[in-house]
């Protein structure tokens, strides 16, 4: 039994296939990549995952258990946490809010203790700072702990997503193009933190990545996908040198 | 310019952040108790109203401010709140079971009606609310073996475990300590899971669902608090004016106590306050200022709506923040003096939002 299963997805918007007949296994602790051109699906494919569309065809299983069907946030709770390729933010609030609104599926208190701050609530607070504040030594985000996220640079946005994902305590974390937009730099820095997650943390990673300096130095499998369907499945330097890929990417040779 | 150099994660979660704050508002309790002592008894009528409005102002900032959820038919809450309260206190019940039931019935009103109508958005839940209102104000038009229909329905003063609310001093006590328990619980929520909850999904809705925020529930939980609580200010207006009839509680009601938040700052129960004051505080001033101009225009007809329209548009054209963005911005001025920048407040262009998912 594969940790993760994708089986046959296929979604259609109208007369548009966005996905047809995508089947791929993830393996406990590998760096799965997601790559291909605009408009191949990957993103679709990551929203399927996060159940916030139904596929028209095809199931996901997750531990051996169809998820397919759940409602969206219950995806959280299985261990499922994702980042998006705009920054989905909470702008509005200090980095250490964003972070324990990522701690939402360990809550114990009920609404009524919370009204009156029962020494119960008090308590789970501390403890859901202690785990925040984890993930922010991780992350080196110590210096923007209480700034507001409206007013964060974009790099460090992106690692602010990284670090609300991982506050809920994911088993298998879900990266839409976690690089762009970023320079050398913190590209650099967003491939260790890739490794250490999957070395330190145990977790597994399915990723979306158009960088293929990265994809080919973290991933441990690539799939290549254009126009909704499946081109290769590999290692990062057999998906590269695939006929059909590259001529995916940059058309057929004349 | 003070800061905060936290060794403990208690202090992260402290009511207070320091001893200057726990000062201040000291010092503010102590005004609020002594003021009737200080003013003449008309304008403590009028303080009165100001803490009513701040618990319709608390209900208001929850929904509006904080889960970023329009209503334009809160004014249906209060009716119900204030009937409750007109029909069980003629019942003979006391005070603290029919506030409580007036309380509890708004916020099953507001839970029922917040399940299917906040699955609507923007301005869609803006007109389904607005529907609400309409209705609740026919059905108690309608309905007169039970609410007297358009003749309205007479309270008498409350009896409080024996003691007879019959001054405006007493009343504003009795106000003044509902609004201190109303306000502390809901700092209390907004510091817990829940009011976090409510923001995430006010900012993103997306990402609070791929964090695990059941979206519609937290949504129907807001609706409901804030009716519950717009259904305790009914319940008191209602002993207030003594005298309630369905016109009082009309659209206008209803966007007025929508506008109240707006002026007063989104997404601060400081807000909240400030608006309340704002709105019972203006005609008042209006009032009084007509003595002083010249005739022409003191006599006019409409002076008050219009001057309210006019400020109204300036706050949202100047100072979008509110009451309360203009507070802070002069309290950093005074803490940073001489520093203070032109344009430290303003709002830097927000990077792309991703198209949303409908």
């Amino acid at each position: 039994m594969s940790f993760f299963t994708a089986e046959n997805l296929s979604i259609q918007f109208g007369g548009v296939k966005a996905v047809t007949n995508v089947s791929f296994e993830v393996e406990r602790g590998e760096v799965f990549t997601i790559i291909g051109p605009n408009g191949a699906g990957k993103t679709t494919i990551f929203n399927l995952i996060s159940l916030i569309y139904p596929p028209t065809s095809g199931r996901i299983l997750f531990e051996g258990q169809e998820i397919t069907g759940l409602a969206p946030h219950r995806v959280a709770n299985l261990g499922i946490a994702r980042t998006f390729q705009n920054i989905e933010l909470f702008e509005h609030a200090t980095v250490l809010q964003n972070l324990l609104i990522g701690r939402h599926t360990h809550r114990t208190t009920a609404l009524w203790q919370e009204l009156l701050f029962l020494p119960p609530v008090r308590r789970a607070e501390i403890a859901h700072r202690e785990a925040a504040e984890k993930v922010i030594d991780f992350l080196d985000l110590q210096h923007y702990r209480d700034s507001f996220v409206a007013g964060l640079p974009y790099g460090v946005r992106k690692v602010v997503e990284l670090a609300r994902a991982l506050t809920t305590g994911p088993k298998l974390q879900l990266l839409d193009e976690p690089s762009s937009g970023l320079n050398p730099e913190e590209s650099d820095d967003m491939a260790f933190w890739i490794e250490d997650l999957k070395k330190d943390l145990g977790i597994t990673v399915l990723m979306v990545e158009h960088d293929m300096s990265l994809v080919s130095r973290v991933s441990d499998r690539v799939l290549a996908l254009n126009q909704g369907e499946m081109l290769a499945l590999g290692t990062s330097r057999e998906v590269q040198s695939d006929p059909r890929v590259i001529e995916a990417y940059l058309g057929k040779q004349e | 310019m003070r800061f905060y150099f936290k060794t403990d994660y208690a202090q992260d979660v402290r009511l207070f952040q320091d001893g200057v704050q726990v000062f201040w508002y000291v010092a503010l309790a102590a005004a609020l108790l002594a003021l009737p002592v200080l003013l003449p008894e008309y304008l403590i009528g009028q303080m009165v109203f100001i803490l009513i409005y701040c618990i319709i102002g608390a209900g208001m900032m929850l929904l509006i401010g904080y889960t970023g959820q329009i209503s334009l038919g809160h004014a249906a809450f209060l009716a119900v709140g204030a009937y409750t309260e007109a029909l069980l206190q003629a019942r003979g019940v006391p005070f603290a079971v029919s506030l409580s039931a007036a309380a509890l019935l708004s916020g099953v009103a507001g839970f029922i009606i917040g399940m299917p109508a906040l699955r609507l958005k923007g301005i869609y839940l803006a007109i389904a609310t607005m529907a609400f209102g309409f209705i609740v104000e026919e059905v108690i038009t309608r309905w007169e073996h039970v609410t007297g229909g358009n003749s309205g329905k007479q309270l008498k003063q409350i009896d409080f475990f024996g003691i007879a609310i019959d001054n405006d001093a007493r009343f504003y006590y009795l106000c003044l300590g509902l609004v201190a328990v109303i306000f502390l619980g809901m700092i209390n929520l907004m510091r817990s899971p829940t009011g976090r909850a409510f923001v995430a999904i006010r900012d993103s809705e997306i990402s609070a669902q791929s964090m695990g925020i059941h979206l519609a529930r937290y949504k129907t939980i807001s609706f409901a608090i804030s009716a519950a609580l717009t259904g305790v200010a009914g319940a008191l207006y209602a002993h207030k004016v003594q005298f309630i009839s369905p016109e009082q509680f009309n659209l206008l009601v209803s966007i007025e106590m929508a506008t109240l938040v707006f002026i007063g700052g989104l997404g601060s129960f400081h807000g909240a306050v400030f608006g309340a004051a704002f709105i019972i505080a203006l005609p008042q001033v209006i009032v009084f200022m007509k003595d002083y101009l010249p005739t022409a225009i003191a006599q006019q007809t409409g002076l008050q709506p219009t001057i309210f329209g006019l400020i109204l548009i300036a706050f949202l054209i100047f100072e979008p923040l509110g009451i309360y963005g203009r507070w802070v911005k002069i309290r950093t001025y005074f803490s940073l003096f001489p520093f203070y920048r032109g344009g430290m407040f303003r709002r830097q262009k927000a990077y792309m939002k991703s198209d949303r998912l409908k």
